[in-house]
């Protein structure tokens, strides 16, 4: 009886001190916060810009000039053929080595352009399955192809896609953490900082891991309610 | 108005269009009949060149559109096109779905357009859904909406590609009295139908096409009531 209270209260001892030295100590939770407000800031404008890239990759790859074709098609087969790691190390170590701006913005162009590849394959799923009665029906009130893509058939894409771009934005929350490899701006830098004036890697990780876990968890219940809301004003 | 030259359309090897002559005067409503696959909606859709023919010639207004080089959006705007789907832009609400091509291809101000947009819906005997989206609306009032905004391009010929083949029997009637309308108004028309009774009723001129081939023409009376070809008569003892 005695061995067992005596166990339970040093678990809770080494629980408490290692949440109060994680987070409490010299203030550390602002790291926490701070780490996933960029974190969450990074993955949104990586978003963004991915979509305009992904945008532009699938009006590419779609278009029926070959040069265009090609150079779409190479960019989402090189960015999805190498790993985003290595895509990363590169342009945080090599083309922006020696130029001075935020690593946040350095961090959100690698991502954005990665993300973008995957983001082209999907607003070119979203184009095809526009009908095409509805290109049809444009072309032959007048309107050119460019008019018709943008007025009638993109904005029908995109609807079809928002839910599949929102996931996108999910999953770049966690991928994002590969920045913890370059900088100490995301939630991983948050841990990293914990951990080099702890010296212990228990703590901050598995108290990131929550974090991860519980911000993922509640945008995916978000988007299953905006995919079933979505569902409902299609049928009207 | 549309003079048609020796129009050939293949799909792969699959001949659709196999030499079609044909005049269309101004003011003509020329309807278009004949068994499925026969080429008469693959003829209609290379009259506005949604399908580019594989060979042949067709002028519109004296001017070849087949030649390289024409402008097609500026031949698409002097036809209008009725589809079997009506196609309606479900993103946007009927009173857009009306006056987006003529703002954005004939650059009228919004308030025209939308003035335009409301005597046009008057005139197809729907005000009062404006404001709605396509999927509010039953097919034959889609079908009507469908008729209006080809109408808005001010067109000079309308070409309906079995306009009341996806409706159900009873929202026929309604569509076919809007395109009765249109007729009597002295409009172009080139329709592809299965309504024999519009047909008989509206048409100046009947084309009987099979095998990618005009078979045979001529007035209602002569076509129903005494046809020649042994593929008409076997066509209509069928479908009459």
């Amino acid at each position: 009886m005695g061995g067992l209270s005596a166990w339970f209260s040093s678990a809770y001892e080494w629980i408490n001190h290692g949440l109060y030295s994680t987070f409490i100590t010299d203030g550390r939770w602002v790291w926490f916060v701070s780490g996933l407000k960029n974190t969450l800031l990074i993955s949104l404008f990586s978003v963004l810009l991915g979509l305009v890239l992904g945008l532009i990759a699938a009006l590419f790859r779609l278009s029926k000039v070959k040069v265009l074709n090609a150079v779409g098609g190479t960019y989402v087969d090189i960015i999805r053929g190498t790993p985003t790691m290595v895509q990363l190390l590169i342009i945080y170590y090599i083309i922006f080595a020696s130029v001075p701006i935020p690593k946040m913005i350095v961090g959100i162009i690698a991502f954005g352009i990665n993300s973008g590849a995957y983001i082209a394959e999907i607003v070119r799923g979203g184009i095809l399955s526009v009908n095409k009665g509805q290109t049809e029906a444009g072309r032959s009130l007048g309107l050119s192809g460019r008019q018709t893509m943008s007025f009638i058939v993109l904005p029908q894409a995109l609807k079809n896609i928002l839910p599949a771009l929102a996931n996108e934005f999910i999953v770049l929350i966690k991928e994002t953490a590969v920045i913890g490899m370059v900088d100490n701006i995301d939630l991983v830098g948050a841990a990293k900082k914990v951990q080099s004036r702890t010296y212990d890697y228990f703590w901050p990780l598995i108290s990131i891991a929550v974090i991860y876990y519980v911000v993922i968890k509640f945008l995916s219940v978000l988007l299953s309610r905006f995919e079933a809301h979505l569902r409902k004003s299609d049928i009207r | 108005m549309i003079t048609v030259k020796n129009l050939h359309k293949h799909f792969g090897k699959l001949e659709v269009l196999r030499g079609i002559d044909e005049h269309i005067a101004p003011g003509e409503k020329v309807v278009v009949i004949g068994p499925s696959g026969s080429g008469k909606s693959t003829f209609l859709r290379c009259l506005n060149l949604l399908e580019t023919p594989t060979d042949g010639e067709i002028y519109i207004d004296g001017e070849c559109i087949t030649a390289k080089g024409t402008n097609v959006n500026k031949i698409r705007e002097k036809m209008g096109m009725v589809f079997q789907q009506f196609n309606l832009f479900p993103h946007l609400t009927i009173l857009d779905n009306i006056t987006l091509a003529p703002i954005k291809v004939k650059k009228m101000q919004k308030q025209d357009a939308e003035k335009l947009a409301y005597e046009l819906l008057e005139r197809v005997g729907l005000v009062d859904k404006a404001a709605n989206y396509p999927a509010q609306l039953s097919g034959g009032q889609q079908q009507r909406i469908a008729i209006a905004r080809a109408l808005a391009m001010n067109p000079e010929i309308m070409l309906f590609d079995e306009p009341t083949s996806a409706l159900d029997p009873e929202m026929v009637g309604e569509v076919l009295n809007v395109m009765k309308d249109l007729a009597t108004a002295g409009m172009t028309m080139v329709v592809v139908t299965h309504e024999m009774g519009f047909a008989r009723e509206v048409a100046s001129r009947v084309l009987f096409m099979d095998q990618g081939v005009i078979m045979e023409q001529g007035t209602p009376a002569e076509l129903f009531g005494n046809p020649q070809n042994e593929r008409t008569k076997s066509f209509l003892s069928k479908v009459l």
